[in-house]
């Protein structure tokens, strides 16, 4: 362990309590301490979202030939938080094209994330 | 005028009234009426592209069109009568409904229950009172919302929003991602108006700043809002101490949502000043036998889940009603007590299990819940106004209930 500590702080989202608690760790990324959690899993949580932060990302397509001039659309699985503008810029540039049911696959493996854009409503004329 | 008789008419077609026609129909209730005036069911939820919907109902983490999308498919395979683009304009004493549609005119309909579910609407700028100019690039939260992810349009790029309750937070997230830059979301009170979940994940994860105790106290701006003034607030929320400007081109209002009740009104049903929306019972019965009410139409609630499990307690009760089955016992008085700014329902016992719903006024930490007679006796390590409070009622707890006049809650400090 390298003397230097880097220390971040976070809000805890895994009840109501909102615990803030503090991650302290080397600068290679390794914890060595966790102070104010008071739950193991949110103890769990703090240590992902301290490592690799996740998220599902949900937005809108453009859509052709349906009632409605977009197709609301998310992640089909959990995506790196600091990739999500990069996602954003390639569903801007969707079109879809009526009929689409929910779950169908909109855009494969995004960015080469493993991870589909998939329509969350039944959409047509 | 069409006139048409049924044994259930739901007012609706959200989270709270899907549910309820639902429930009714797997009671075998054979007759029953759905309406909305949208051109599709879901309500509010078709424009809730986020996810975070269905977590208490389902287990899952759905998207509001997808959690709606669970019940649509149910109401297609059902006999359920499904009225669009239908609106409810008045409600007689007789129980009568007058239904407007462009394709079928005027409709009377005559039902053995009614059961409400219109929803809420937003607060506006008029009703938290902000001077300065009327330009346009002001909305409601709910309003942009709808502008972004059904009809398409960006309301603007350069944003501020007035108040911290959830759907503000959610479209600061939004439009952050779809490129717009929020300068600011202001909140009155020492405390966020929303979920912790989306104080988290809308505002710091994109590192959008949340002044607490503040508030905007000018709107610049002919045609289109070129700023605002925000001041910081004192203990009793009087502005003033210190003053900023923030150049902006759109400001949205997330500043509390108010029950839908025009068509209560008209009943008349008796209005509770505390929740804004009718005396209910636990059966979710108001004051006039035979009319229902759920989700945000008798209480706001904070999740599209709570309002889905009322209307199955309003439906469910409104089809035993329809069918002479209804229990009409004694009723005990809710009363909300310390730190309680309501308790609902109002009345209870007629059934042998019931929920109370409470919302306290402010924070608190270390709390113990109790009431009349020790019958609640609960300790929690917070309380917050955001985060309703579910307490169930068992037969043993409704027992000892049942003997009491009227059954007050407390929330105090726990020592």
């Amino acid at each position: 362990m390298s003397d230097r500590t880097t220390e971040r702080k976070f809000t805890c989202i895994m009840c109501p309590l909102g615990c803030t608690v503090t991650v302290k760790a080397d600068d290679s990324g390794n914890i060595f301490e966790i102070i104010g959690s008071r739950c193991l899993k949110g103890e769990k949580y703090i240590r992902d979202e301290f490592s690799a932060p996740k998220r599902v990302l949900t937005s809108t397509v453009a859509i052709e030939g349906a009632k409605f001039d977009r197709l609301p659309v998310r992640t089909s699985d959990l995506v790196p938080k600091d990739k999500l503008f990069d996602l954003m810029k390639e569903i801007q540039k969707i079109k879809a094209k009526a009929p689409v049911n929910i779950g169908d696959v909109i855009l494969k493996n995004i960015r080469g994330l493993g991870v589909d854009i998939i329509a969350t409503r039944d959409l047509s004329l | 005028m069409k006139k048409l008789t049924t044994d259930i008419i739901v007012i609706g077609a959200g989270p709270g009234g899907m549910a309820a026609a639902l429930k009714a129909h797997e009671m075998g209730i054979k007759n029953i009426l759905l309406v909305d005036r949208l051109p599709e069911p879901g309500g509010i939820l078709q424009q809730c592209i986020h996810n975070g919907f269905g977590l208490q109902k389902f287990h899952k983490d759905l998207t509001g069109p997808e959690y709606a999308d669970m019940y649509i498919k149910q109401l297609k395979s059902s006999n359920i009568q499904v009225l669009l683009q239908t609106m409810a304009i008045e409600i007689s004493n007789h129980n009568r409904v007058i239904l407007s549609s462009k394709a079928d005119g005027l409709t009377e309909v005559c039902a053995k229950a009614i059961v409400l579910a219109m929803g809420c609407r937003e607060r506006t700028r008029q009703q938290v009172s902000i001077p300065g100019t009327r330009p346009s690039g002001i909305f409601t939260a709910g309003v942009a919302q709808r502008f972004m992810n059904i009809e398409g349009y960006l309301p603007g790029k350069e944003v501020v929003v007035v108040g911290s309750g959830d759907i503000g937070l959610i479209m600061a997230r939004r439009m952050t991602l779809e490129g717009a830059k929020v300068h600011a979301v202001t909140e009155l009170l020492p405390y966020p108006g929303g979920l912790t979940r989306n104080i988290v994940q809308c505002l710091n994860d994109y590192d959008i700043p949340l002044y607490l105790r503040h508030n905007v106290i000018e709107i610049y701006g002919k045609d289109r809002v070129t700023g605002v003034r925000i001041a910081n607030v004192g203990e009793e929320g009087s502005p003033l101490q210190k003053t900023f400007e923030v150049p902006c081109d759109t400001l949205l209002f997330s500043v509390g949502l108010i029950p839908e009740n025009e068509l209560s009104r008209m009943v008349p049903l008796m209005m509770s000043p505390l929740t804004g929306g009718p005396y209910i019972d636990d059966t979710f019965m108001t004051s006039k036998p035979g009319v229902f009410i759920c989700g945000n139409a008798a209480f706001v609630n904070d999740l599209a889940d709570y309002v889905s499990l009322e209307g199955e307690t309003a439906g469910g009760s409104a089809a035993k009603f329809a069918v002479g089955n209804y229990p009409n016992d004694a009723r005990i008085t809710t009363v909300a007590g310390q730190n309680v700014r309501f308790v609902t329902p109002n009345f209870i016992s007629r059934n042998d299990c019931a929920t109370l719903y409470i919302r306290v006024k402010y924070p608190m930490t270390d709390v113990r819940i109790t009431s009349t007679n020790n019958v609640i006796h609960l300790v929690k390590q917070i309380v917050k106004p955001s985060e309703m409070i579910e307490i169930k009622l068992d037969a043993e707890m409704l027992k000892k209930i049942k003997i009491l006049k009227e059954f007050k809650i407390d929330v105090g400090q726990n020592n």
